[in-house]
């Protein structure tokens, strides 16, 4: 029952958040803010990460293609499919989910703890509005880091692969255009958006609703991450299954 | 004025608001007194529109509130004013940007009447110079101050309280106390304070509601307080030796 519960209160906190909206000189200044903490705060965590792992993913899949009637530029190939279809639009999004989603869920959580959101309330301020559209907006946005950890998971598989003598440049930027379907970009992206909305509205429902003090605000952001992952992870299966097969 | 009529609010099976009824009227410090738990902070809510009563009514100024259009609800609550027990103070936010928060959202002034304002108001609150500070910088008098700045700054028909001289020292618990009621006077403001503070119900309960168990007890005001023989309220009122000796003052010195 909690979970059916806590399914109907989100939908109606995303409705809620589309009702009243806040004056724009105002709400200006909060999206800009949130386009700064979630979106720019997070270029440099998600281009290091993107530029290793797609090394590794490189490293791994050119050891595993010991047989020499498979041509070397299939590396490259493997790479690139690997990183625009699931690494950098999926794996990045979990690894967000922790870093955004705990961010969001904190500081909505810590609001709520500290009665800032019923201030809000008290001074007629629809709070949803004011606190998650924002986010939400803000994460329109989050595209735009992706395309980053798509050019530099394949950057950083193609260093290690050139400087680990795994395959020659050649042969790597040959496997990265083979058979290139544009619309697999297309897929990464749709997926991209919707595991945006996901990063917007689940931690912030998390935070806007939980109970408590101080060490229910760390609960909150757990659970937050483990339900905005849970649901990426479930959106990814049945968004594969819709566009791609 | 404020007009409660048998409000009654549960949690769950449990009673918390049992049929009260009272006033708080314009231009005066009404206080809210009663143990903890008795009721106090949920009646407040009450009255804020957080909480929506199971039975009962309130109305502003004669307007009922839930028989009010969420736009009117909005305007309602744009007339209001709210010290909250821990301040709650944007703390993304410098003082000076949290008093002018409320302009920033309602009005439509320009940014030099509403640096005017928020001068004006943190002034009346001896905060002149604190203005770029952040709110964890302040200490919890000044936080309360910066409050009650930014309940005033929009200048209020109601102004609520709850607890807002909690945590703090007996010289700065008078000063926040003074200051609301010269703030209520000023203004003439519907003033409802949350309290079980005895020095806030003798220096500025000009209408006194004690509370207990969810359920009036009794009602008056700073002066007749002293006379009651109501045995709940001396009891909670009077439980120190020290307010039963000021008790027996005041009743030898109007005898």
């Amino acid at each position: 029952m909690t979970y059916l519960h806590n399914i109907g209160a989100y939908f109606l906190m995303i409705a809620e958040m589309f009702r009243k909206p806040t004056k724009w000189s105002v709400m200006k200044t909060l999206i800009l803010k949130d386009i700064d903490d979630l979106i720019i705060g997070s270029l440099g965590i998600v281009a290091f990460i993107s530029f290793f792992v797609g090394g590794v993913v490189t490293i791994q899949t050119a050891l595993n293609i010991n047989n020499p009637l498979i041509p070397k530029y299939l590396v490259g190939f493997a790479t690139r499919q690997s990183v625009i279809l699931e690494f950098a639009p999926t794996f990045i999004s979990i690894i967000m989910a922790g870093k955004v989603g705990s961010f969001i869920t904190s500081s909505i959580g810590t609001m709520r703890v500290t009665e800032q959101i019923d201030a809000l309330e008290v001074m007629g301020i629809n709070s949803l509005n004011y606190l998650v559209f924002p986010k939400f907006i803000a994460m329109l946005l989050y595209p735009f880091a992706i395309s980053i950890a798509m050019f530099l998971g394949i950057l950083g598989g193609m260093a290690a692969c050139v400087y680990g003598g795994f395959s020659s440049l050649d042969d790597f930027i040959t496997g990265v255009q083979l058979d290139f379907t544009p619309f697999h970009l297309t897929y990464a992206f749709i997926k991209t958006f919707v595991f945006a909305f996901l990063l917007a509205t689940i931690p912030s429902f998390y935070g806007y609703y939980m109970k408590g003090g101080a060490l229910e605000v760390g609960k909150a952001s757990t659970t937050a991450f483990v339900w905005t992952s849970v649901m990426i992870i479930l959106f990814n299966y049945i968004l594969t299954q819709l566009l791609l097969s | 004025m404020i007009e409660v009529k048998d409000i009654h609010k549960w949690f769950g099976g449990t009673e918390i608001l049992n049929g009260i009824s009272t006033s708080f009227n314009e231009g005066k410090t009404n206080l809210i007194i009663g143990r903890s738990g008795s009721g106090k902070t949920v009646l407040l809510k009450c009255l804020l529109g957080l909480y929506t009563p199971d039975n009962g009514t309130i109305s502003y100024d004669g307007k009922i509130y839930s028989e009010l259009s969420n736009d009117q609800k909005r305007n309602l609550r744009a007339e209001m004013g709210m010290v909250f027990q821990g301040s709650a103070l944007f703390d993304s936010m410098t003082i000076a940007e949290n008093v002018m928060f409320p302009l920033r959202m309602f009005t439509k002034q320009s940014k030099s009447e509403m640096q005017d304002r928020v001068d004006f108001v943190l002034k009346r609150v001896n905060l002149a110079d604190a203005h770029s500070k952040m709110p964890s910088e302040a200490s919890g008098g000044m936080q309360k101050r910066v409050a009650i700045a930014r309940a005033i700054v929009n200048k209020p028909k109601y102004l609520f309280c709850d607890e807002p001289n909690s945590g703090l020292d007996p010289y700065t618990a008078i000063l926040i106390d003074n200051l609301i009621q010269e703030i209520t006077e000023e203004y003439n403001i519907t003033t409802v304070i949350n309290s079980h503070d005895m020095n806030s119900v003798m220096e500025i309960g000009e209408k006194i509601v004690f509370l207990i168990d969810g359920s009036k007890a009794w009602e008056g005001s700073k002066e007749t307080i002293f006379k009651t023989d109501n045995k709940a309220v001396t009891d909670f009122v009077y439980s120190s030796e020290l307010f039963k000796k000021v008790r027996k003052m005041y009743i030898e010195e109007n005898e």
